[in-house]
């Protein structure tokens, strides 16, 4: 590797619940994101991505304890006090979120909150440059007559067209790397794949980084270089979409691909795989996925198996070979 | 929301003919004879005074009759004659009016912006010393009787350190200002006199604060609860991701929020004024309204405690329309409907 | 509620974690206050009617709250005064709670032509501010303790009608309800047997709540000169004379403090209550 990657996540572990209970949201995970690529991130609900994207853009509560490392552009992250990390956030990263129904201010318009994302950092600006690029903003991501919305709330827009605002909100200030957490699990059918096809094309035109949290296998096939697969708190197979989705080597991401009867559908519950998702407060020992694992032998109740590299993909599984060749 | 005020506003007058007839009812079981509650005992000795007052308040004729004519006094602004100052009521509760007007919103305007802070600082430092420290001194605020808590900072203040002014509104010998809003300090700053204002100011700080702390205290409870609840929001930890600060967060993103259901709270609060007001005008010697009830009260003049009673529950009734509507601009998801 | 039965309170109806610091502290200051009230009689303290010592003494090893105008001992007099102010109290809110939680009940079932009369006249009745209804009623009846507390009760029972309404209103619509009517249950009998019970939680609280803001009321109808007359040890009046003698704080120091200790300890007992049987509200 020539250069720092444009994110480089080490080792990440949250904790919640305070010193008393201490619960391990997210063990250990690491990945990378090389500049202008697409990292798709995929697990069931619960599993930690979204406090994992919480917790390197610094939005998690001040109680919660985090530990490794997480580097943007080489510059280190964990530590830093608020007041760094908000001249970073929505400056040269940015986040937008599941549902845009509850992530926009319901008493600010929406010129007024795209006007203060560009506010925050560039301080210079006139209020009528702001509105003028405001304006950009709205026409950037493609919402029709402009004009009109930026005097609008919130409530008076429809999900598709929020979410278009929190993207405008997110490309204020032409960030490096773009999180976006399930951007379209909350939106009709038909306004998902709208969406998707600007974020892809705002990630073209502009070269950002981007973080893909999703449930739809089939978009991560299609859009991302790398993905991570996430299991109750770890990161549990990582590497080249192709490779990952072509010849999984973790029980459970056979199983997630098991359970897509056609690649581009979306499936919510995980049919193929036997039994649920274990609770924050109940992971079982050694690997956390056994209960539900066909592969199942003595040593995965007992050891939590690493995440070692088989060729360019990374696997925690002792039966990885098994797994592949099955 | 249009539709929600039209009904109340319909439903204002069928209040106040409410209000003005339970006000009938009380003064007409005033210990066995309504006529003393008209002229008062002493009076009714005198024969020409009694008859003067039974043909006024039609008296000697039924009950209905006397009902129409008490609501017709009182619709054209007649409540009778005090029996202490002799003078209208009307023109006694007029010309006390603005003393009252100041005071409650000195002290409305010192209690919210304070208990504003208060709540958004314990609601920001949830469950650290300070959340307790400010949730006691709110509590201590609603809890204390003001006409004690005013005769002890009058104390401490005025008497003990000399910082403050003692009671009334101004020293006893200033001569007011010409009289343009009834407002001491705004009059005193319109007619140029400086001297005058900081007077005037120097004695509403006391009795503001001793009303105010009542209204500090509710309104810091609920900006406290509804911090609580509008920071756990997602739209605030958009807000951050967009790279806004705590003060932003909190002040333009979370208060704002917050802010919508305490503006009812506020409203509600001008019923403790209103209490809080006529004690504390007792305590301070302040000729406003508050002090004419205690008098009237005191001295068992009824047409003057019973036009108190009624204007002071138009007033109420005023003021919660005002909150509705208040409320109504301050969320544009009811604004637009 | 009696003296005896009040320190197992906690133990047997709440769970450690209900106990907080202010909970407990609101138990003891209220404890502290109904004894006083009932077994005040039997201190050995002056009497509070007597001249004691000279008059307006500042506080001293004998007086620890001084003396008033009249040469009593403020001490005794504020240990005396919570016998009127909690039995009036007690009164007001007893009487206002059945009045208003019956009418609301019955507003409740009843709906259509009944709840609108009841209501309304909650209504209107709400739209006074309370004090000046109060002084109103109380100056019309003529001044003193029980024409105070009539008036009060007139101030405070629309709130515990509206509460109780809204209660039965929620219950009535529960399937126990409807099967108990179903089942050929006669209205009295379906409204107290199975509604009521499921309605006194908050009321319960709000009454404990009230508690405070009735003895607030009160001290303030007698600061006024409507409730008890002068030489009725009484936490307002007292501090209406204390107002004369101005100079003289510790004259109204120690009934303020009284009234000051009642209502907040009411208000945390209160809070505690209401976590305790609403824990969906902490």
């Amino acid at each position: 590797m020539s250069a720092a990657p444009l994110l480089e996540v080490r080792d990440l572990t949250v904790r919640l619940g305070g010193p008393a209970r201490r619960l391990e949201a997210v063990r250990e995970a690491s990945f990378a994101l090389a500049e202008g690529t697409t990292l798709g991130i995929v697990g069931e609900s619960g599993c930690g991505k979204s406090i994992t994207m919480l917790a390197l853009m610094g939005l998690l509560a001040p109680d919660i304890e985090i530990s490794g490392s997480v580097r943007f552009r080489g510059e280190e992250l964990i530590g830093k006090s608020q007041r760094e990390l908000s001249s970073l956030r929505g400056k040269r990263m940015a986040m937008i979120f599941q549902d845009p129904m509850t992530s926009l201010n319901p008493v600010m318009t929406v010129g007024e909150q795209i006007g203060e994302a560009i506010a925050i950092h560039a301080t210079a600006l006139s209020r009528a440059a702001r509105q003028a690029r405001a304006l950009d903003l709205l026409k950037v991501v493609a919402i029709p007559f402009p004009e009109r919305r930026l005097r609008q709330y919130p409530h008076e827009l429809s999900g598709g067209m929020r979410q278009r605002v929190m993207i405008a909100i997110a490309m204020a200030n032409d960030p490096e790397l773009l999180i976006a957490d399930e951007p379209t699990t909350a939106l009709d059918v038909t306004v998902q794949a709208q969406i998707m096809e600007l974020l892809l094309q705002l990630q073209k035109e502009r070269k950002m980084g981007l973080v893909l949290i999703s449930h739809d296998l089939g978009v991560v096939a299609r859009v991302a270089n790398e993905v991570a697969i996430m299991y109750a708190g770890r990161i549990c197979e990582r590497g080249p979409v192709g490779t990952v989705f072509g010849r999984p080597g973790h029980p459970y991401t056979r199983g997630l691909l098991a359970s897509l009867p056609k690649i581009d559908r979306t499936v919510e519950s995980l049919i193929a795989i036997p039994g649920s998702l274990p609770s924050l407060a109940q992971r079982p020992s050694g690997c956390r996925f056994h209960p539900r694992c066909t592969f199942a032998q003595s040593i995965c109740t007992r050891d939590d198996p690493a995440l070692l590299p088989r060729g360019s993909v990374d696997v925690a599984c002792h039966f990885a070979d098994k797994v592949e060749t099955s | 929301m249009t539709r929600y005020i039209i009904r109340r506003l319909i439903a204002m007058p069928f209040l106040l003919l409410g209000i003005i007839t339970i006000a009938f009812f009380i003064s007409h079981n005033t210990r066995g004879d309504p006529l003393i509650s008209i002229i008062g005992e002493r009076q009714m000795e005198n024969p020409d005074v009694v008859a003067a007052a039974k043909a006024r308040w039609g008296l000697d004729k039924s009950l209905p009759e006397q009902y129409a004519i008490y609501v017709g006094n009182l619709t054209t602004g007649d409540f009778g004659t005090s029996l202490r100052t002799k003078r209208p009521v009307a023109q006694d509760l007029l010309d006390r009016l603005p003393a009252t007007l100041e005071l409650v919103i000195a002290a409305m305007l010192a209690g919210s912006l304070t208990g504003i802070v208060l709540g958004v600082i314990a609601a920001r430092f949830r469950d650290s010393g300070i959340d307790h420290l400010a949730r006691l001194w709110a509590l201590i605020g609603s809890s204390t009787p003001v006409f004690w808590s005013g005769l002890i900072l009058l104390y401490v203040f005025s008497v003990a350190l000399g910082w403050l002014p003692g009671p009334g509104r101004l020293n006893a010998r200033t001569l007011p200002p010409e009289t343009i809003t009834g407002f001491l300090t705004i009059d005193s700053l319109l007619s140029g006199n400086l001297q005058l204002f900081r007077e005037s100011l120097y004695h509403l700080i006391l009795p503001a604060l001793v009303l105010g702390w009542t209204v500090m205290g509710i309104v810091s409870r609920l900006v406290r609860v509804s911090m609580l609840d509008v920071l756990s929001q997602d739209y605030i930890v958009a807000a951050r991701a967009r790279g806004a600060r705590e003060l932003r967060v909190l002040f333009n993103h979370a208060l704002r929020n917050a802010m919508i259901p305490t503006l009812t709270i506020i409203g509600f609060t001008f019923a403790y004024l209103i209490t809080g007001a006529v004690l504390t005008e007792t305590i301070f010697s302040w000729p406003g309204i508050g002090s004419y009830a205690v008098d009237a009260a005191r001295n068992l003049d009824y047409p003057a405690i019973m036009g108190v009673t009624i204007v002071g529950g138009m007033a109420f009734l005023l003021s919660n329309l005002l909150t509705d509507i208040a409320y109504a601009f301050a969320d544009p998801r009811i604004r637009l409907r | 509620m009696s003296a005896s039965s009040a320190p197992a309170k906690p133990r047997s109806f709440a769970l450690p974690s209900h106990l907080t610091l202010p909970v407990l502290l609101g138990a003891a200051i209220t404890l502290f206050w109904i004894v006083t009230a009932l077994s005040v009689d039997l201190w050995p303290i002056y009497d509070p009617l007597d001249m004691v010592a000279r008059r307006l003494m500042p506080p001293s090893a004998e007086h620890w709250f001084g003396t008033d105008a009249l040469g009593r001992d403020v001490l005794t007099r504020t240990l005396h005064g919570a016998r009127s102010s909690l039995i009036m109290s007690c009164a007001v809110i007893f009487f206002a709670v059945s009045i208003g939680s019956a009418l609301g009940a019955i507003a409740g079932y009843a709906g259509g032509f009944i709840d609108n009369a009841i209501m309304r006249l909650v209504d209107v009745t709400l739209s006074f501010p309370p004090i000046l209804l109060a002084m109103a009623v109380t100056a019309a009846l003529g001044p003193g303790l029980e024409n105070a507390a009539i008036a009060m009760i007139i101030v405070w029972w629309p709130a515990y009608a509206r509460l109780m309404r809204g209660q039965v209103l929620a219950v009535k619509a529960r399937e126990h309800v409807e099967a108990a009517v179903a089942g050929g249950a006669g209205h009295a009998r379906t409204l107290i047997r199975h509604i009521l019970p499921l309605c006194w939680g908050p009321i319960l609280i709000n009454a404990t709540m009230d508690f405070g803001q009735v003895v607030l009321l009160a001290a303030s109808l007698s600061f006024i000169g409507l409730g008890a007359s002068p030489p009725t040890p009484e936490w307002g009046s007292m501090i209406s004379e204390g107002a004369i003698h101005f100079y003289q704080w510790w004259i109204c120091a120690g009934p303020g403090l009284a009234i000051l200790s009642v209502v907040l300890g009411f208000n945390f007992l209160g809070d505690g209550l209401s976590d305790y049987l609403d824990p969906r509200r902490s």
